[in-house]
């Protein structure tokens, strides 16, 4: 058995003349929690669903669970548990009804007790009988992880699955994960949600179907050698448009009150901002370079080289 | 605000015209339905049905006799087929329906003739459909009155005059009183069946796509021949249902003789609710939503209500059209439960008809399997 949960390369796929994804090499451990990133239409949906088995890739290839993503897909189909991006459960059945179903296509041999106890843990063994459509978000999210765990996988392929959820909600999901991990369930998880991209053991970073980055947190942050600061006070959206064609500055983004200024050039980014400060009385301070600062700055460098421009 | 704003209605009208022209299946549909509709009504139908296989059985051969064949031809209602030995070879071809009408000539029909004793031809006529045969039939005894006119010279024209020298006995078959309901009430179990049963699993495919719950079903380890045979199995039950309705109804409020066994009706019901069920699973792995599928439903349900024998008597239409409807499986069907409860009809007799609904559902099957994506490719 191989180390990795997860091992492609090379993936690729094209519809129409649009090539969404683009040559993606990923490694996931087993047991790993591995965050995948990327702005909206960047190809997370279309890499997940070759890995899984559900489209199969213009050129690559890979293992899934050391099953071959292109011959294997049954194999990897019954081990393998996946949360659309969408919920996919059958609104017109009742909770019960959704487990059940689920629990006998996977042919498991304890079905009852087993959809019974998924309940109880879900906490929903109350309303067992009521009609899933009837649900709020929160908790179809949980039916649905809840379905996708039913027949053990050793592997857990989510798409977006804290869309639309409160942060509570999504708190307790990412603990619910981290438990599986611990349990040597392995997890590949897009998202949007810069917390959440944090409590990932890995990273990757995908735009425009190209995976720009990979590792943790700390190393993909690292690789872009940004230095970060922080000017304060009003006026940041002037302060930002002066700021745009200023030696040294690559990037600036507003948090609030603040504006974080970065660029690679730390020396001339640093020499800049003191002269700004100084001219307009601006408190100046030296600030960690964030995750949610790279990723911004991958997707504009990204969109310079690959994109049209227009994004969607 | 307005009451009515130009430019807002303008914006409606622009988004409905755009959604349209995006939906390729509903255009097609726009287009092709008024022309298949014109297509069937202008030429395949025709309510005064001629050219129909007519047998011979000649026990008696002369000059009198051929000439009431000729006339019998002349007169375009029958188109001779062919000659038959004895009344058992008539009675099958007519029972399989590989012949609309049977001439029989008794022995000593000449002889008889000439000494003016008035013998009589015999027409036996496969009545289940009365709109089918009645024109010809009445054909037939305005020949009697003339064809033998001209035959008959010298001494024997003395029996040329009134009324004719010789007698066409009438035998219609199957439905003697030439009730319509007969013929209409079984053809319409086939009817309902097809529209419910395509109807139902065309959407019942589309249903799990435009919810999404398609790709949950894709990644699972489910195949398709099981999700297909699956997803028939419910359908089977209510098409039976429907048709104890149907055969319900025909028994006690139409009085349709049920001569056949009811242990042939069932299962006939259950080949072609497979068959049908089949249509419904490809169509529904063709449309992509389920409008589309209803759109599709209709497509199939046309012919099959105008060309199957249902409507209008299947030998009134042209042979091209007789080519489509033998594709169809309402149109065995309809020849089955007929063939059934009007004939009393054996398997023997019935196997004409089973083999191209077997035949079809299993070309259909392979369709829908091939059709069937495993990925979301």
């Amino acid at each position: 058995m191989s180390d990795y949960a997860i091992d492609v390369q090379g993936l690729t796929k094209q519809f129409g003349d649009k090539r969404v994804v683009d040559g993606v090499s990923l490694q996931v451990r087993r047991g790993e929690i591995f965050g995948f990133l990327g702005p909206n239409g960047s190809g997370k949906t279309t890499s997940i669903r070759m890995m899984c088995g559900l489209l199969t890739p213009d050129a690559g290839s890979g293992q899934c669970l050391g099953y071959d993503i292109r011959s294997q897909a049954d194999e990897i189909k019954r081990r393998v548990g996946y949360m659309t991006q969408k919920f996919s459960y059958w609104d017109d059945l009742t909770l019960r009804e959704n487990l059940d179903f689920v629990a006998r296509v996977y042919q498991m041999p304890d079905r009852r007790e087993r959809v019974e106890r998924t309940l109880e843990e879900l906490g929903l063994a109350g309303r067992a009988r009521q009609l899933t459509g009837s649900l709020s978000g929160g908790w179809k999210q949980r039916l649905a992880l809840a379905a996708c765990l039913l027949h053990e996988p050793q592997l857990l392929l989510l798409d977006e699955p804290t869309a639309g959820v409160d942060p509570t909600a999504r708190r307790d999901f990412w603990e619910e994960l981290h438990r599986l991990a611990a349990r040597g369930i392995s997890v590949l998880v897009s998202t949007h949600y810069m917390d959440e991209a944090e409590r990932c053991h890995k990273l990757a970073y995908i735009a425009y179907g190209r995976l720009l980055a990979q590792g943790t947190a700390d190393e993909i942050i690292a690789a872009q050698q940004l230095a970060t600061w922080t000017l304060y006070g009003d006026g940041l959206v002037e302060l930002a448009q002066t700021l745009r064609d200023a030696p040294g500055v690559e990037q600036t983004v507003a948090f609030g009150n603040a504006l974080h200024v970065s660029g690679r050039d730390a020396a001339t980014l640093e020499i800049t901002l003191r002269e700004l400060a100084q001219q307009q009385q601006r408190r100046l301070e030296p600030a960690q370079t964030t995750l949610e600062d790279v990723f911004i700055y991958m997707m504009k460098r990204s969109a310079d080289n690959f994109g049209s421009g227009a994004r969607p | 605000m307005t009451l009515f704003s130009l430019a807002r209605w303008w914006g409606i009208v622009l988004k409905e015209f755009l959604q349209l022209r995006r939906d390729r299946i509903t255009f097609g549909m726009i287009i092709g339905l008024p022309i298949v509709q014109l297509a069937l009504f202008g030429f395949a139908i025709n309510a005064d049905p001629r050219h129909m296989p007519t047998a011979v059985v000649l026990h008696d051969h002369s000059e009198y006799t051929r000439s009431f064949v000729t006339a019998m031809r002349q007169s375009t209602y029958f188109d001779i087929a062919g000659s038959l030995d004895s009344e058992e070879a008539a009675r099958a071809a007519l029972a399989q329906g590989r012949v609309q009408f049977v001439l029989m000539v008794p022995p000593g029909f000449t002889r008889e003739l000439l000494r003016g004793e008035r013998p009589a031809l015999l027409i036996e006529a496969d009545a289940t459909d009365p709109a089918a045969t009645g024109m010809a039939l009445a054909a037939a005894g305005e020949i009697a009155q003339s064809v033998l006119r001209h035959d008959l010279r010298g001494p024997d024209s003395r029996l040329a005059g009134q009324p004719a020298p010789f007698e066409v006995r009438v035998h219609r078959l199957y439905n003697p009183e030439g009730n319509s309901q007969y013929n209409t009430v079984p053809g319409l179990m086939g009817v309902i069946l097809t529209m419910t049963m395509v109807m139902m699993t065309g959407l019942a495919m589309t249903r799990e796509r435009e919810r999404g719950t398609m790709e949950n079903l894709l990644a699972t380890p489910v195949r398709p021949i099981e999700v297909m045979t699956g997803k028939i199995i419910p359908y089977i039950a209510i098409g039976l249902i429907q048709a104890t309705i149907i055969l319900l109804a025909a028994r006690w409020v139409f009085h349709v003789p049920f001569t056949g066994s009811l242990v042939s009706i069932y299962c006939a019901a259950l080949l072609f609710i497979a068959a049908t069920l089949t249509v419904g699973i490809t169509l529904s792995s063709l449309a992509q939503n389920q409008l589309q599928a209803m759109q599709l439903t209709m497509f199939y349900f046309l012919p099959n209500i105008l060309l199957s024998g249902f409507m209008f008597p299947f030998r009134g239409m042209p042979q091209w059209a007789q080519y489509i409807g033998n594709v169809l499986p309402l149109t065995h069907f309809n020849r089955l439960i007929r063939g059934i409860l009007l004939k009393g009809n054996g398997w023997w007799d019935l196997w004409p008809s089973i083999w191209p609904l077997l035949l079809f559902t299993a070309v259909v099957m392979a369709i829908a399997v091939k059709f069937y994506r495993r990925t979301l490719d």
